[in-house]
């Protein structure tokens, strides 16, 4: 039998059953690409910043000498010179000059740092001898978490084998601003950057962005002007973020005179850049509501504006909300931008206010990465872990949103 | 609705208070000395008590552009850089009002060339690199053409037979700029029909030291020298450019390759053998000095022994730091705080 395309039933239905099997395949073969993508991705990274959530520390008996640490003034005392001593003395046979400064670098500077708070909160401890926990410097760090060195740290493989080394989880990575040394660097000020600079450009593009989609959506008249208004702003969804900063840098900071690096301006230039997002997004989530909702409304007697407040935001919050916090994760990424207004910098202090000098989560994955101190690496992958968390975070609050309100109809 | 909340969100603005004197210094400039001025803001904010300087790295370039724009409270106090101010800089600050600058030279960055340590190990001259790298490079005849070489081999029979492929930073990068100046164009000077044009039409001579090749010997691998190092590990033919600090923290993975017989070490570089070296300046705007607090104890901190020393911190990041007598002077310089005019400015 034959049909219509003049060709035999059977090989017709057999072909079009394997265009089908090819298709599955290549659907299949996509998304295995893109997972492989993804986990290589994930696992490169996490192989790279795990180590840096472990620090190592050597625990030695220190003696907190009255003759170095005055009751009166703690904050004021010699503790590089105890610590120093105390390090020494675990290596008597040490009495070479550039040996003694090697053995003294394997202690970050932070360790004296430390000691002095704890005597500062305990001045009871003077004159005792207590035994402390002291950081390691980044290379004895390395060291102790196996990368190849050029040479054996024999002082070090020495206290290994005598119990003294201690690895702890590295809390200083989530309770420090940036540093220097990699040992002290975290991304404490980064990630409180972040949240402030994100907390302004959501304050401003949220309200703004709805506003403007839901007169253009339900109150505007359709004539030219909202047309152009409407090409514009598509266009200016996909205009480079660069630009965005480009145009804070001449608003902000030269006519309104608003300081550099702070998430203030970070935070505006932000709101610009995802506004048009939040426009489009809530706008389809406005054209998604069933008209004869608000033709009922409507029909019961309410106001355009009572059926558009009372009903069909209410119903499109779930939809504007996704895309919403969508924006939001784009405005946690970006660098670009701010590298105009100054917020791609070295800053140590943690911000404490919207002016404060401030840096975010990627730019701080940005400066790391450019830095030649190889601990710098892991801290890199670390910090880009966190900010995948963050990531994860929001999205992981857009779906559970979107589950918990939204209709079908 | 939107007019309402647009013009709320404009008074805002406009009715954000005026924000008090600045208590904070701030640096722009060069992404080479990115790392060191860090490291002595750091320091400096730990003993001093005051706030940390928030050090911006914006290239040279860019820096010494905001650095000249203005003088008062939001421009920047101290602009890194990788080499001497232009002259044209240095007018562009005089026309803005920014008079009075102090220079401080702080140390020396050496430019290195280096491959993997898998790679068998070869030494360059610097008319080897210039007949490798250069867009064109003169013929039998002395005319200009592109350049035909291959292979190293093609550059100069005694140097191995393999491809050419050298990795380093892009046009917009300082390190580009001094490369080409140290290296190619020291190069170019050693060939007498390019010695001729020189002579004849310096323009033309810096255009063909300052063109590098398009066409696969030489690959932009971007401004950050991480980068490059992994790349040179992936590929043991390639060669790499950067910064000596780079060069020292992976000490394990690479190898320098000697120019002119001389390897980039800390020592070659700070008695001035290796020449492909550049100095690297701290500038101070000498108006705001009495204003933002803490600028002349900075200066103090960067130019101390502790820091600027042989055995100072900075050291410890890989800077090559001063001779005797430049680090007294640079020292000195921080105390007088004497400012430069624009003779001897290029």
């Amino acid at each position: 039998m034959t049909n219509s395309f003049g060709k035999d039933d059977k090989t017709f239905l057999a072909k079009r059953y394997s265009a089908e099997r090819r298709f599955k395949f290549y659907g299949g073969a996509a998304l295995a690409i893109t997972t492989a993508f993804l986990v290589f991705l994930l696992v490169d990274i996490c192989r790279k910043g795990v180590p840096a959530f472990i620090e190592h520390h050597v625990s030695i008996p220190v003696l907190i000498d009255p003759a170095k640490v005055d009751a009166k003034d703690v904050a004021a005392g010699d503790f590089e010179g105890l610590v120093k001593d105390a390090i020494r003395a675990q290596f008597p046979e040490i009495t070479d000059r550039v040996e003694k400064k090697k053995l003294v670098g394997l202690l970050s500077q932070s360790a004296s740092n430390d000691l002095r708070q704890a005597v500062i909160d305990n001045p009871k401890l003077i004159g005792q001898t207590i035994t402390s926990s002291l950081l390691l410097s980044d290379n004895a760090d390395l060291y102790l978490k196996g990368a190849e060195a050029d040479e054996k740290i024999a002082s070090l493989d020495k206290l290994r084998a005598q119990n003294k080394i201690e690895s702890a989880f590295a809390w200083r990575f989530f309770t420090n601003g940036d540093s220097r040394e990699p040992e002290q660097a975290g991304i404490l000020g980064a990630l409180i950057g972040s949240l402030l600079t994100v907390a302004i450009a959501l304050s401003l593009s949220l309200p703004l962005g709805v506003a403007a989609a839901v007169y253009l959506e339900q109150f505007a008249p359709k004539n030219r002007w909202t047309d152009v208004i409407e090409v514009n702003i598509n266009n200016l969804a996909a205009v480079p973020s660069i630009i965005f900063g480009l145009l804070g840098l001449a608003i902000f900071l030269n006519v309104f005179g608003l300081p550099r690096s702070a998430p203030l301006v970070g935070g505006l230039v932000l709101a610009l850049l995802v506004l048009p997002t939040i426009i489009i997004a809530a706008r389809a989530a406005l054209r998604a509501v069933p008209p004869s909702i608000k033709e009922a409304a409507l029909g019961v007697g309410a106001s355009q504006q009572q059926a558009v407040f009372h009903h069909v935001l209410p119903l499109a919050l779930p939809g504007i909300m996704t895309g919403a916090i969508l924006g939001l994760a784009r405005a946690f990424g970006e660098t670009a931008p701010l590298l105009m207004i100054g917020m791609v910098a070295f800053i140590a202090d943690v911000p404490h206010g919207f002016t404060d000098a401030a840096t975010v989560l990627p730019v701080q994955v940005f400066l790391w990465s450019d830095l030649p101190e190889i601990a710098f690496q892991s801290k890199t992958a670390a910090a880009i872990m966190v900010l995948i968390v963050v990531l994860f975070a929001l999205n992981a609050i857009a779906i559970y949103l979107r589950r918990k309100f939204e209709r079908r109809w | 609705m939107k007019r309402i909340l647009a013009a709320a969100s404009l008074l805002a603005l406009v009715a954000t208070p005026a924000f008090a004197a600045r208590d904070q210094i701030r640096i722009v400039g060069s992404s080479t000395v990115y790392p060191f001025t860090t490291a002595v803001a750091e320091a400096f904010g730990k003993t001093s008590g005051m706030k940390t300087p928030v050090v911006e790295s914006t290239g040279t370039g860019g820096g010494m552009k905001l650095f000249c724009a203005a003088v008062g409270e939001d421009s920047p106090d101290f602009t890194n850089a990788s080499r001497r101010i232009k002259k044209s800089e240095f007018e562009d600050c005089q026309k803005n009002g920014v008079t009075d600058i102090v220079e401080i030279k702080v140390g020396f960055d050496g430019l290195s060339l280096a491959q993997s340590k898998d790679a068998k190990p070869f030494e360059l001259t610097k008319l080897q690199i210039f007949l490798a790298l250069a867009k064109e490079i003169p013929d039998k005849d002395g005319k200009l053409v592109a350049n035909p070489n291959k292979m190293w081999s093609d550059v100069d029979a005694s140097l191995p037979k393999v491809k050419i492929e050298v990795l380093g930073p892009p046009k917009t990068s300082g390190t580009r700029d001094s490369f080409a100046e140290l290296a190619m164009g020291v190069g170019a000077e050693k060939i007498d029909s390019l010695k001729a044009l020189k002579e004849k039409d310096s323009k033309a001579f810096d255009a063909v030291w300052k063109s590098m090749r398009e066409d696969g010997a030489y690959v932009e691998a971007g401004e950050n020298d991480n980068l490059i190092v992994q790349k040179l590990q992936a590929n043991p033919e390639a060669i790499g450019i950067f910064g000596y600090s780079f060069l020292e923290q992976n000490a394990k993975t690479i190898n320098d390759i000697k120019v002119d017989g001389v390897g980039a070490t800390y020592e070659t570089i700070a008695d001035g053998s290796y020449k492909m070296s550049r100095p690297l300046f701290i500038y101070a705007k000498k108006a705001h000095m009495d204003v933002i607090p803490g600028m002349k104890e900075f200066v103090a901190e960067y130019t101390s022994a502790k820091a600027l020393g042989p055995d100072g911190y900075l050291a410890d990041k890989g800077l090559i730091t001063l001779p005797d007598d430049q680090a007294k002077k640079s020292m000195e310089v921080a105390k007088s705080l004497a400012v430069i005019s624009a003779d001897g400015l290029k």
